[in-house]
């Protein structure tokens, strides 16, 4: 028998299963069973078939395992850029668990449900005065059902003046969320060059807005980490053919405190609550994409709105002209209350050094590899900056080499080849969470990979070698994909 | 004494430091590429930072001015449900290493989360009975629109048909996402017992070509639906069968979908151990035939080989996805709800085979009891016949609304008054019972509902 390690592979659930074995018990019935009330055989099943049998032990023991397999932000630097990796507080944590919090049916009568409707108030008015916006909705799950949300609102708005109009503008540095929300919003997609500073390309919009554009969609900061410094006259461009401008606000960490969308011509945006506002990511979510509109989209706002009436608050479905509801409920109200800690545990001093900092940690990676790594824009970065495998072209070491090696020294890697028009790209954002040392130690480890490309760049080209496994076969995955375990004997 | 924010590690000190290294004199001048105009002269108009203790407090009386009864003394559903969560399951979600981890994209380094998915989608096709599923979706009602849009990508009627028999909040959802892309929806209705008729289901699809039928098993009425005979319906037109299901719990004893003829299964999973708070983050979960794998959106976990043989997990047919398809993927999600499936997983191992199906007996058990008790109340009566799961509806002998207000204030609530989602159902109320009631309090609602009239 081989001797148990740390990289030892985790046996699947179905594999840890044994006959017999119980995890649950509960309370012995107190009612009769059921007389002429009970079911029909033809409605029911005998067992579900392959279902686990474990104890609480293994349980506990295999989802442990599994656990120390994965990286996380309380471990280190997990700089992916546009994802805003920054530190959960934990007591936040604990206060989603507040029973009055966690326990609360979304069904209960309003006037059971004050403390929820209050906090998504609170919410809703903080965030408002964050973004310069007039008011929020907090229901979309995450920040593509934001977008959604928005051009829905968007297409109501040009109906009730006659004409949807057919035309959404997007950067060609876009996020893939925002053609594909705008497509299924019912528009087509244009895209819009970026000029040579990575900028959308303001002679090009200009002449390209008519009246059947009815958004354009702007990333601020870009997916470069650099301002759109000409967003006033963007904003002017698309509003003089009737046009409306949304701000697709995942970088919302760079300027919180020191500018706000509201002030730049902004019609709409989103922002991702598991992003800036620090509720935590959970490996692929639950997030939270509240979006904020100006006076004149507010009717369109999804079904119910959260109104104060004297003492109480209250649900309004009276809207006639909502777009209705993307979601069942009132959004992922864990993540409000997570949100709205974070907001008030930082006060406005806090939030504004949040974003200076983040901003400086970034500089501060970007001054020390620039010299080092391809740096493909050179205009001011913000909370991210993106450098390329440029300078390693002849030793064949590229990005994902990179990438993996990272993962050797004991750091998640940079978001990598995006935006796509950058080739080879490495888009590195540390967050204000970062200490100086935890910077220096990443920038460290950026240089030594350097410096082995030049001198092993067989030892990058095949990192990582430290990892529970090594680089997956992922083309062959999806060539004959197997997405569930089956049972041995039914493997044919 | 330090300065700065608990939560930001760098101090001023080492901030001038980083500063004079980079060669920029102020903080400030970071921010020069945006204009001046555009820059805040003031502090944010927002309350002032807390400490944590004060941050505690302010919320825990917050969550205090909620006046949320026992769970034994609700009987609340519609969508969302009252469960037990054994204790293990928050505790192993609060394993650091899983909630605060990002999307695996990088799988030498995930493979807790990918594996984690990749049983997560096993168990949900062993619950419904397909083929496939996907690494999870937002919540039930958007997982049934997305369920929607695949099958029209497959069949391009234009045109579905709904049973108005599902959760009102789901059609909402399904119309607001419909709207803009030329699909029709078609509703049909139900038979006597509060079933949908599958009669009145063929007519609709005979009208014209059909993408899918749409039903919810059990209905929003809690009536169970007679699956089979609608899936018939479906088969003949050459419609897609999709099944809604809110109360997973229920496919502990009920027949998978997937073995009585649906071709999709979309629903709400939050009951697996996902805390109700107050409506979200819940789960959405999707499930179907191997033929709609390249139209599925969101998300899929495959099983892979690294250099060395290993065995390992990696985000796969990522082609459909946004991230690459742009405006011509299966769907704009990205962000999914990637730890509410993680806990729908751990439940769904700890309560296991043969739990899953007890805690399916217990549920059923007790809310036939409360039918029985409710439906010999003087006054009230049972609408519809039709066999049930854990809900079911109750005509009261006076406003239901008014009847909830009135006992919400007794520290009872008695269940959901349907005039909240429909006209003409004024005394109806939407009952639900769960391993949470104690048959003590089933006696007190049937005792309490007996003064109304």
């Amino acid at each position: 028998m081989e001797p148990r390690n740390l990289r030892e592979p985790e046996k699947l659930l179905f594999e840890l299963s044994r006959p017999g074995r119980r995890g649950f018990a509960l309370p012995p019935l107190d009612v009769p069973k059921p007389g002429r009330f009970d079911l029909d055989p033809r409605y029911t099943r005998a067992e579900i078939e392959g279902f686990p049998e474990l104890s609480e032990v293994e349980v506990v023991r295999h989802y442990t395992r599994l656990s120390r397999l994965n990286y996380a932000i309380d471990l280190g630097l997990y700089p992916l850029g546009s994802c805003t990796m920054k530190y959960n507080p934990k007591v936040h944590e604990r206060i989603a668990r507040l029973p009055g919090f966690a326990e609360a049916h979304p069904q209960l009568p309003a006037a059971a449900a004050q403390g929820c409707l209050r906090l998504m108030h609170d919410l809703e008015r903080a965030l408002c005065a964050i973004c310069g916006m007039d008011r929020f909705t907090l229901q979309p799950s995450a920040g593509a059902q934001g977008e959604l949300a928005g051009i829905m609102m968007v297409r109501a708005y040009h109906r009730d003046r006659g004409n949807p109009r057919q035309v959404v503008l997007i950067p060609d540095s876009a996020h893939g969320t925002n053609p594909a929300s705008a497509h299924i919003a019912g528009y087509r997609v244009e895209q819009i060059p970026s000029n040579e500073r990575g900028c959308v390309d303001l002679a090009v919009l200009r002449r390209r807005m008519a009246d059947d554009v009815a958004l354009l969609m702007l990333t601020n900061p870009n997916t470069l980490g650099v301002f759109e410094g000409e967003i006033r006259e963007i904003a002017a461009a698309v509003h003089d053919k009737g046009g409306l401008l949304y701000m697709d606000g995942a970088n919302l960490n760079a300027f919180i405190g020191v500018a706000r969308p509201g002030d730049m011509g902004v019609d709409l945006h989103h922002l991702n609550l598991h992003k800036t506002f620090s509720t935590p990511h959970g490996g692929g979510g639950p997030g939270a994409g509240p979006v904020g509109v100006k006076k004149h989209l507010e009717p369109y706002l999804p079904v119910p709105t959260i109104e104060q009436e004297g003492p109480l608050y209250v649900l309004n479905h009276q809207r006639p002209k909502s777009i209705g509801k993307v979601r069942s409920f009132f959004g992922n109200f864990g993540m409000f209350v997570r949100a709205l800690s974070y907001i008030r545990a930082l006060g406005p001093e806090g939030l504004r050094r949040m974003a200076e900092t983040a901003v400086l940690n970034a500089n501060y990676i970007r001054h020390r590899l620039q010299d080092t790594y391809h740096l493909p824009y050179t205009e001011p970065s913000l909370h991210e900056v993106v450098l390329t495998d440029r300078n390693l072209e002849e030793t064949g070491v590229h990005t994902l080499d990179i990438a993996k090696r990272l993962m050797d020294y004991g750091f998640h890697p940079p978001t990598i080849y995006f935006p796509l028009i950058v080739k080879g790209a490495l888009m590195i954002e540390p967050t204000e969470s970062e200490s100086r040392e935890e910077l220096d130690a990443f920038i460290e480890a950026m240089l030594k990979i350097d410096e082995e490309a030049r001198k092993d760049p067989e030892l990058v080209r095949t990192a990582p070698h430290t990892t529970p496994v090594r680089r997956l076969d992922e083309v062959g995955a999806a060539r004959s994909p197997v997405l569930r375990w089956v049972p041995p004997a039914r493997v044919s | 004494m330090g300065d700065g924010h608990r939560y930001i590690p760098a101090s001023d000190a080492e901030r001038e430091a980083m500063l004079r290294e980079i060669g920029v004199a102020r903080i400030e001048d970071l921010f020069a590429s945006v204009p001046d105009a555009l820059r805040l002269k003031a502090p944010l108009a927002i309350d002032p930072a807390l400490a944590e203790q004060d941050l505690w407090a302010h919320l825990e009386s917050r969550s205090r001015e909620n006046r949320v009864p026992a769970s034994g003394s609700q009987f609340l559903g519609g969508g969302a449900y009252r469960h037990h969560a054994p204790a293990l399951v928050d505790h192993l979600i609060g394993r650091t290493e899983f909630y605060s981890s990002y999307t695996p994209y990088q799988p030498e380094i995930s493979q807790g989360t990918l594996q984690a998915i990749f049983e997560y989608q096993t168990l949900i096709c062993q619950l419904t009975e397909l083929d496939i599923s996907n690494a999870s979706m937002y919540d039930g009602a958007s997982s049934l629109a997305e369920a929607i849009l695949m099958a029209e990508r497959m069949a391009r009627a234009g045109r579905v048909v709904v049973s108005d028999r599902i959760h009102p909040e789901y059609l909402q959802v399904c119309r607001t996402h419909l709207a803009n892309l030329d699909i029709a929806i078609v509703p049909f209705g139900a038979r006597e017992d509060g079933t949908a008729d599958p009669e009145a289901a063929r007519r609709a699809l005979r009208q014209a070509k059909t993408s899918a039928l749409v039903l919810q098993h059990p209905n929003f009425f809690g009536c169970l639906e007679e699956v089979e005979a609608l899936a018939a319906a479906a088969r003949e037109a050459q419609a897609h069968l999709i099944v809604a299901v809110t109360e997973p719990v229920s496919l502990g004893i009920l027949k998978g979908p997937g073995r009585q003829g649906a071709d999709v299964v979309a629903g709400e999973a939050h009951s697996f151990g996902v805390p109700l708070s107050y409506g979200g983050p819940y789960l959405g979960f999707l499930a179907a035939r191997q033929a709609f794998l390249r139209n599925l959106p969101g998300r899929l976990v495959g099983e892979s080989r690294d250099v060395d043989g290993r065995r390992g997990y990696v985000l796969t047919l990522s082609t459909r996805e946004q991230h690459i398809r742009r405006e011509k993927a299966t769907s704009n999600i990205c962000t999914n709800e990637g730890l509410c499936a993680l806990i729908a997983a751990i439940f769904m191992s700890v309560v296991g085979k043969g739990g899953l199906r007890e805690l399916a007996v217990h549920n059923h058990a007790k809310a036939a009891y409360a039918r029985e008790a409710l439906g010999s109340v003087r006054g009230c009566a049972l609408p519809y016949a039709a066999p049930i799961f854990n809900e079911f509806t109750v005509r009261l002998p006076v406003p239901a609304a008014a009847a909830v207000e009135r006992l919400a204030d007794r520290g009872l609530v008695p269940g959901i008054p349907l005039s909240r989602y429909f006209e003409g159902m004024e005394r109806d109320l939407l009952v639900c019972v769960t391993e949470m009631n104690a048959r003590a309090d089933i006696d007190r609602l049937a005792d309490e509902l007996g003064r109304l009239g």
